[in-house]
């Protein structure tokens, strides 16, 4: 079991995560409309590419926006769960090790008491969107079970990999829990919400190339995101 | 499938119709009408599947439900922050679950949409601007009043109003000689004062091509009056044309796409006409929107672009003023304080938040920013047609509460406001609220504070 979910298993979710969201990308560029969407996405080129870079780049930085910078506390929890989630497993002693292994190459790693760290924030920060979701009136609203199941996904791994990686029970079981859900995580990136893994680029670049081409941006400097 | 005769699927295409319809006062039985109008379930669907495309399926997938775009709406605002009222519940309420079942809704669904799509969205944009993954539900529920539309869920006066726009080619009932005579009317009611003033119709290769928005020939001439002083004072060659001469889309408003292109295409028709060289449009926002904006794509453009360069009045003032084709008396600039409604429809969408600053800089001593302002700043209550709708005259009042703070808290007393649809509103919060607030479009400010030319004066007799 535990050679599968190491070895074939590995290309498998792998497979799904890239050829996904590969699918995904593809298909929302050939369903954009230049008539239907209103946005000539093949003419005005510059201010189109202008348009979709800064809406992406304000958006990517923390604060970077209005929006970021009035809710002050979402915003810093909402970059320090993705800055987790991206680079913690990446960057992981235990996982270049693993890759060291089975395909002789490595990257740099993280010391394993910064990734230690990296991970209780993760699990710290989910905790706070959960709560966030329950406490506001106007997210409860909005909120159903499907995005609890997504935060569910997203932290599994890190919760079952700290319990493994501090031997805190049975270490088995949690560290095949952490496998399982790991491969969850991947598989569930392209086909679920959390396909905004790309699309986020993809509807901001598209909101972006709206206002750059159509809604001001030949007669202003840009959006003020 | 029963309709009724005034409640119905069909457009409205001739006189006939359109009077039966405001022989209907308010839309009385038209109402009445709407709640035995059957749902095409399957041609509904049909218009869904030929047009939802990825942008808005994705946006209505990937809406991460964080609620950052509560705030930004005015409507959550005003209505003490009802989680009702949020940007993302609105649309997954009404667009999102038409789409999820497929278009098999009912009546009282559809009529649920029309009232959601008219009385809780404006169309305004703002949240769009503070969502993280920018899912414009303006946008989006424009799309669904365009479904509305095809099956009859359409508020009373929008019907009308497109229809207008299909037989008049206007918002409202003129005709090409009433339109005619108000411009020569005009013009000899204030050669007196302005001796050689003109208001040339359909002249060729002017310089400028001026538009205008219907309620100006119908209910306020002297606008264009004022425009014809501020264009003969600037000394520019311009012209208004006899047709394609209305700038403004009720059809916009009423998801009439049809109706929405004959009318840009009325106007862009005057351009290849009479082969100006720029067009300038009044002081209007949403007439600008559809014209200069959306209407290169309703006509099918590809550049996305009108035919021939176009100006909404504030880029025309600035210039003029940076020129100095017009020059501002010194002594007559405004010296209370004054503040400025920044429209959503061309300052948040037409970028031109700086223009806007610039004539203030001409004009005004102590001119005062709204909190938030530019490209942010609220819709003023009146977009989207609300401002013309009478079945949703109270959740519109509600509205307009976001905006009285907003001008309240800059302390000035006189507010401009460059768009007919927010100039109205703001009459209107004024009216509900009594704040003790005055408001006006430039041109009428602007003619008392210009340094007229000796040779433009009337000759003393
Ligand atoms: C595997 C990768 C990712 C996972 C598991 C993930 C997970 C999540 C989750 C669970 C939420 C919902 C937060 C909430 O409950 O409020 C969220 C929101 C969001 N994510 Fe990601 N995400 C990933 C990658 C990315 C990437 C690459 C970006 C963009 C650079 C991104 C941008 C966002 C944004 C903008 C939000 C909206 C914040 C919010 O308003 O909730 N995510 N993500
Ligand atoms: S801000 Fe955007 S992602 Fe968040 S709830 Fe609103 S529409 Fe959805
Ligand atoms: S477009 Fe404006 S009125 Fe409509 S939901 Fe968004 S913020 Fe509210
Ligand atoms: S009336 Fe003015 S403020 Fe209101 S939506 Fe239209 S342009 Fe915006």
């Amino acid at each position: 079991m535990y050679e599968f979910l190491t070895g074939p298993m590995v290309w498998i979710s792998f497979g799904i995560f890239f050829i996904g969201l590969i699918v995904r990308g593809v298909r929302y560029i050939r369903g954009l409309d230049w008539k239907l969407d209103r946005v000539t996405y093949g003419e005005n080129i510059s201010y189109g590419v202008r348009g979709a870079v800064r809406s992406i780049l304000f958006w990517l930085f923390p604060y970077g926006t209005r929006s970021w910078r009035k809710n002050p506390w979402f915003t810093l929890w909402v970059f320090l769960m993705h800055f987790g989630i991206l680079i913690t497993p990446i960057f992981l002693l235990g996982h270049n090790i693993l890759l060291k292994e089975k395909l002789g190459i490595s990257l740099w790693t993280l010391p394993e008491a910064v990734a230690d760290t990296m991970t209780v924030v993760v699990i710290v920060s989910v905790v706070f969107l959960i709560l966030r979701r329950i406490a506001l009136p106007e997210v409860r609203i909005i909120t159903n079970w499907y995005d609890y199941v997504l935060l569910l996904i997203a932290v599994s791994p890190f919760l079952t990999g700290f319990l493994a990686y501090h031997r805190v029970a049975d270490y088995y079981f949690w560290l095949m829990a952490h496998i399982i859900s790991g491969h969850v995580l991947l598989i569930a990136v392209p086909l679920t919400k959390l396909s905004h893994f790309l699309l986020f680029f993809m509807t901001r670049a598209q909101l972006g190339m709206d206002y750059g081409i159509k809604r001001g941006g030949m007669k202003s400097k840009g959006m003020a995101w | 499938m029963p309709e009724g005769t005034l409640c119905n699927k069909k457009t409205i295409d001739t006189k006939e119709q359109l009077q039966a319809l405001l022989a209907d006062k308010s839309g009385k039985e038209y109402y009445e009408q709407m709640n035995d109008l059957d749902v095409d379930r399957k041609a509904l669907w049909g218009v869904i599947q030929k047009s939802l495309k990825s942008r808005t399926k994705t946006w209505l997938e990937i809406c991460s439900h964080c609620g950052l775009c509560a705030e930004s709406c005015f409507y959550y605002l005003a209505n003490n922050r009802d989680p009702k009222q949020v940007p993302s519940y609105k649309i997954q309420e009404t667009l999102g679950k038409l789409i999820a079942r497929k278009a098999d809704v009912d009546n009282a669904f559809m009529q649920k949409c029309m009232d959601w799509a008219y009385s809780k969205c404006t169309c305004c944009t703002r949240c769009g601007v503070y969502c993280p993954f920018g899912i414009d539900t303006g946008i989006m529920f424009s799309y669904l009043r365009g479904l509305l539309y095809g099956q009859g869920f359409v508020p009373w006066e929008m019907k009308i109003g497109s229809g207008m726009h299909r037989i008049f080619r206007a918002q409202m009932d003129i005709t090409t000689e009433d339109w005619v005579d108000t411009c020569e009317w005009m013009a000899e009611e204030y050669e007196e004062d302005w001796p050689g003033l003109e208001i040339p119709v359909d002249k060729e290769n002017a310089d400028i091509i001026y538009t205008v928005n219907a309620r100006e020939p119908k209910h306020y001439p002297e606008d264009i009056a004022e425009a014809a002083i501020l264009f003969h004072v600037a000394g520019e060659n311009w012209t208004v044309p006899s047709e394609g001469w209305e700038e403004t889309s009720l059809a916009m408003f009423a998801g009439d796409w049809e109706a929405a292109k004959m009318q840009v295409e009325s106007v862009y028709d005057a351009m290849d006409r009479l082969k100006p060289e720029r067009m300038v449009v009044t002081e209007c926002g949403h007439a600008y929107r559809a014209t200069v904006i959306e209407g290169p794509y309703w006509a099918g453009l590809k550049t996305g672009k009108t035919p021939i360069d176009s100006l909404h009045y504030v880029e025309w003032v600035a210039e003029a003023l940076r020129t100095g084709k017009l020059k501002i008396d010194p002594s007559k600039k405004i010296k209370e304080p004054v503040t400025y409604q920044d429209s959503c429809n061309y300052i948040r969408n037409g970028g031109l938040a700086d223009v806007a600053r610039e004539i203030m800089s001409y004009i005004a001593e102590d001119f005062r920013e709204m909190t938030p302002n530019r490209e942010h700043n609220f819709c003023c209550g009146g977009g989207g047609g609300l401002n013309g709708i009478g079945r949703y005259r109270e959740q519109r009042n509600i509205g307009m509460k976001v905006k009285r703070d907003q001008i309240l808290g800059t302390g000035a007393k006189l507010v401009i406001a460059p768009c007919h649809n927010c100039w109205d509103a703001i009459r209107d919060l004024e009216e509900v609220y009594k704040i003790g607030i005055r408001w006006s479009f430039l041109k009428p400010l602007l003619i008392n504070m210009l340094e007229v030319p000796e040779h433009l004066k009337p000759k003393e007799e």
